[in-house]
């Protein structure tokens, strides 16, 4: 939509601190532990109304025809456009792989780096430039196996950012190898005999990190994705969401338990944050927790809501989350939604403050610096 | 010796001492090192140290490993080295002793700690026999002192346990050997209050007894019949501070980051010798450094090149194997076209090496460590205070030419210390750095549009309407759109090259100690510069035709270098390495450079190149 067509009095907001736009005055869906929406205190910028189109670079998307990317990409844009945040504070950031092109497809800033290392660019950029929005986009194999140290660290020092990793459980870019999330006895290119090493489940991973965001969808789920993109946005720390992605070409189907029509309902489980974990085609069927497990059972026959698991997304310890991560298809649902949203300080602003405390006893001067300890004189 | 008992005691003018603490890797012999560094700077003599001490922090008492030393050369004149053998040797056990008496010179003054020399230390140095009672030690001024006990003696009042008390021993040992070259305390005695007088204010008073009684030792003592005087050194003149080359580093880049009006970002993973960089510049927050200790290497350099994206002044330091762990991100920030430091403190090498120990053998790493053609400016520190130039002078070829520069250090001027003129920061120019404006309803941004240096904008996020993309991926020229295209492949690897090879327009022509033409040129980079212009100031004085010509900068070259090396008849490369730029002069200016290689992890002597010198030239 050109640019004169309208405008719509919008507060930008960005996250972090910046000079000129006051802070913390998102809208948090569903409510999690992020700060009370405050009034602007300065007059609001007069944004253009963007659309999802305006969002799209001018470079062909180059992802094979029917890939799971498209759709990410599709709802990333529209939930950019519901932001509010000019599309030069955004910037995307990726390692390497089919979803590390992610960048080149937005009209954003955008860096395409090198393998894995992703979450350390961010940092950088994040740290230097809190006025900035940045994502990082990811995949099992540049997140999990060769960026897996960046992005557990990443995690842990809660850096106000958004990691999206699209798990398609094979390595997609170099034709067909088994990647960290691909299951047991897997056929692949390098495994003729099948997959020997135990795959990782990325939820498992950023809440043993204690990620204060974390949350899982599906390419296809339009609805629910744009959900949990939104709701990762508008958390303040590292979000964290796994996107379960179809690659067509390498390993099609892999999620075909959790997309079919007919299966789909048994073999996912909608988190709803208060709510029972209740499934099933007729929503007949419920998660009950056995002591410390969790077991599958129907309700009805003595069995109510009330007897069920209830999901709280804002409990502090992560124990609730982690178990949820643990349930995998057939023996249970895979929950899909906001496992966790809690607090926590963020590395960024805690480096900040400390700039800024530093700096309100005095700015550095040179001078001083050069002539710190015992100096003599040379006449 | 001893053959006067006068209280008032001969006082004999030196124009130069070379002194050095060893001991234990817990005695103490770094701080005495470094007080004794700084006093002698403070009375305004030109000072070179060199501290040398083992990996483990804590290697078995009393073996051959853990000895740790610190050498100090003060002097009435300028100088350029530590000094190649030792005049006066403190060694506080039979370790040391052993292991540092080679260096000793023939009838130099040696200084041990009877106490130590009981059995068990002399089994644990490997002496058969007691080296003070079998008199092997001749051909030296030994002075026995039974320092433990008089340490134990001066501090008993002051509630210590026996352990605490005898870590006061190295006190009494700078007292003595303060005494013995007129040195004042008070410097010392400052620094004690400051370390130890809140903290723990009984410490500080054992520490103060047991300097006043080393120092007393020598005033009284019949054995010292003597003691030494060096007169302060005809520096230039300004304001001066003793500065260790990490230091000097750090305060560079603090000051480049100013010059540039850039916030600072470090990206760094602790490594010996870099680690002490990270430390300092962590201090400074009030500057708007900020430091990122980050969880390998790779994140460290990945995180500056985030860093430099957003606008600021990214850097990482390290040593050798952190920097061949960033090689790929450099890489990055090489096709990126973004500028960034990478701070190389060399160590021994190869993988983990000798990681207390210098070395030059990093060079062909930083020239040619990375896949493709990779270009990327390389300049070296020649001193401890150099590096404080060094950074900023590479700060300002990477923001004029869009482009990561390697600066390498090394250990031995990492930890090195000497006189630094104190600048006038208001006379240091800015650092220009441009960044593009908004573009308003203007056409599409062109990120690889170069100007006349073919440097690329740099843009930064937040801009409106310079919303790009840049990756590691190969660039279109101009737009900086992905591109396969194998005109443009060649087109842009030519171009960062004749890029980077520009910089030679930009950089001072590269200057020559000594005839102009001759017989012998020696040509020298980074930490050997002390060694190599001493000896050809000590050949030169005895009439030899020889030149010095040291780098700072190994890529590009000065635009002038293979004119000066065509000069010469004969060319000496000494490197700390097995001859990484003999080579690269060979290949690059067909000379008939020869080397000399040393890689035992310690700086040449001033000997070993004068040798050299003198036996090619007279061949």
């Amino acid at each position: 939509m050109p640019d004169s067509q309208g405008s719509i009095t919008a507060s930008p907001r960005p996250r972090g601190t910046v000079p000129d736009v006051p802070a913390s005055d998102a809208t948090i869906i569903g409510g999690a532990s992020a700060p009370p929406a405050a009034a602007p205190t300065t007059a609001p910028a007069r944004l253009p109304v963007l659309t999802p189109n305006d969002y799209a670079s001018d470079q062909d998307v180059r992802w094979c025809p029917g890939c799971g990317d498209y759709s990410i990409l599709a709802q990333m844009k529209k939930v950019l456009a519901t932001l509010g945040i000019p599309r030069e504070k955004l910037v995307f950031v990726s390692g390497i792989g089919c979803s590390s092109r992610f960048p080149y497809y937005l009209n954003t800033y955008g860096f395409h780096s090198i393998h894995g290392r992703a979450p350390a660019i961010a940092t950088g950029l994040k740290v230097t430039r809190p006025d900035l929005m940045v994502w990082v986009i990811t995949g099992d194999g540049d997140g999990l196996s060769i960026g897996g140290n960046h992005l557990m660290h990443c995690i842990r020092r809660n850096l106000d950012i958004n990691i999206v990793l699209f798990n398609n459980r094979i390595y997609g870019l170099t034709k067909g190898q088994y990647s960290p999330t691909s299951p047991l006895g897997k056929i692949t290119k390098s495994t003729p005999m099948g997959v020997i090493d135990n795959p990782l489940h990325p939820l498992c991973l950023a809440i043993g990190c204690e990620a204060t965001f974390v949350a899982r969808s599906i390419d296809t789920n339009i609805k629910h994705l744009t959900m949990v993109l939104q709701r990762a946005a508008e958390h303040r720390g590292t979000s964290f969401v796994e996107v379960y992605q179809n690659c067509n070409v390498f390993n099609d189907g892999a999620f075909d338990y959790a997309t079919n029509r007919e299966t789909k309902s048994d073999a996912t489980l909608e988190l709803e944050h208060g709510k029972p974990l209740v499934f099933g085609k007729n929503r007949n069927k419920g998660i009950r927790l056995n002591g410390m497990t969790p077991e599958v059972v129907e309700l009805g026959k003595g069995i109510t809501e009330d007897d069920l698991l209830f999901h709280d997304e804002k409990a502090p310890e992560p124990t609730l989350a982690y178990l949820l991560s643990r349930m995998t298809y057939p023996e249970f649902p895979e929950p899909i939604g906001v496992f966790r949203a809690v607090d926590r300080p963020k590395y960024d602003e805690s480096m900040n403050a400390q700039i800024a405390e530093a700096r309100s006893k005095g700015e550095g001067d040179l001078d001083k610096l050069f002539h710190a300890g015992d100096t003599w004189v040379v006449s | 010796m001893a053959t006067t008992t006068a209280v008032e005691k001969r006082v004999i003018e030196l124009e130069s001492a070379t002194v050095r603490f060893a001991g234990d890797s817990g005695d103490g012999m770094q701080l005495a090192g470094n007080q004794m560094a700084n006093t002698s700077a403070l009375v305004g003599n030109d000072i070179a140290t060199f501290p040398d001490f083992p990996a483990e922090i804590r290697a078995p008492r009393g073996t051959l490993a853990g000895v740790s030393g610190f050498q100090l050369r003060f002097a009435s004149r300028e100088i350029y080295t530590p000094g190649d053998q030792v005049e006066a040797l403190v060694a506080m056990n039979p370790a040391a002793l052993a292991t540092n008496l080679p260096d000793l010179m023939p009838g130099g003054i040696l200084i041990v700690n009877k106490d130590e020399f009981d059995a068990k230390g002399l089994k644990q140095a490997g002496y058969a026999s007691n080296p003070l009672e079998d008199g092997s030690l001749k051909a030296y001024r030994v002075f026995p002192v039974e320092m433990t006990k008089l340490t134990r003696l001066a501090v008993e009042e002051c509630g210590l346990g026996t352990k605490e008390s005898d870590r006061c021993r190295n006190f009494f040992a700078m007292g003595l050997v303060f005494w013995l070259y007129d040195r004042p305390l008070e410097p010392t005695l400052r620094f004690i209050e400051s370390r130890f007088g809140k903290r723990a204010p009984a410490v500080a008073e054992a520490n103060r007894r047991a300097l006043l009684a080393g120092y007393h030792y020598g005033e009284t003592t019949e054995a010292f019949d003597a003691h030494y005087r060096v007169a302060p050194a005809k520096l230039p003149p300004g304001t001066y501070r003793n500065i260790m080359g990490n230091e000097a580093l750090a305060i560079g880049l603090i000051t480049a980051a100013r010059r540039s009006g850039k916030d600072l970002f470090l990206g760094s993973y602790p490594i010996t010798p870099a680690s002490d960089i990270l430390h300092e510049l962590s201090r400074h927050k009030n500057f708007g450094v900020r430091t990122f200790q980050a969880e390998d290497e790779i994140a460290a350099i990945t995180a500056a090149i985030g860093a430099s994206f957003g606008g600021a002044m990214g850097v990482t330091t390290s040593s050798g194997p952190g920097i061949a762990l960033k090689q790929e991100a450099m890489g990055l920030a090489v096709m990126t076209e973004l500028p960034l430091l990478i701070i190389n403190v060399q160590r021994g090498g190869p993988s983990t090496g000798l990681p207390t120990k210098t070395e030059q053998a990093d060079l062909w790493q930083a020239l040619f460590g990375r896949n493709g053609e990779c270009p990327i400016p390389v300049l070296a520190a020649a001193s401890p205070a150099d590096c404080f130039d060094v950074v900023q002078e590479a700060w300002r070829i990477a923001v004029r030419y869009m482009t990561p520069v390697i600066v390498l250090s090394d250990g031995y001027i990492a930890n090195g210390s000497e006189p630094w003129r104190i600048p006038d920061a208001k006379n240091l120019p800015p650092i220009e750095v441009k960044h593009p404006g908004p573009l308003e309803n203007g056409g599409p941004f062109m990120p690889y549009q170069r100007d006349e240096r073919l440097a690329r904008p740099w843009a930064l996020p937040g801009t409106p309407g310079l919303m790009h993309r840049i990756g590691g991926l190969e660039k279109q020229d101009v737009t900086g759109n992905v591109s396969y295209d194998p005109e443009n492949h060649q087109h842009m690897v030519q171009t960062r090259a004749a890029k980077v090879a520009g910089i030679a327009q930009d950089i001072p022509l590269q200057q020559v100690q000594g005839p102009e033409q001759g017989k012998l040129l020696v040509v020298s980079w980074g930490g050997t510069y002390g060694s190599c212009a001493t000896a050809v100031r000590n050949v030169q004085a005895l009439g030899g035709s020889v030149a010095h010509c040291h780098l700072r900068y190994l890529n590009p070259f000065p635009r002038n270098l293979g004119e000066i090396l065509s000069r010469y008849e004969q060319i000496l490369v000494p490197e700390l390495n097995l001859g990484q730029l003999c080579f690269v002069l060979r290949g690059r200016f067909l000379v008939p450079a020869q080397g000399l290689n040393k890689v035992k992890g310690k700086p040449f002597t001033v000997a070993e190149i004068t040798s050299k010198i003198q036996e090619m030239l007279h061949a």
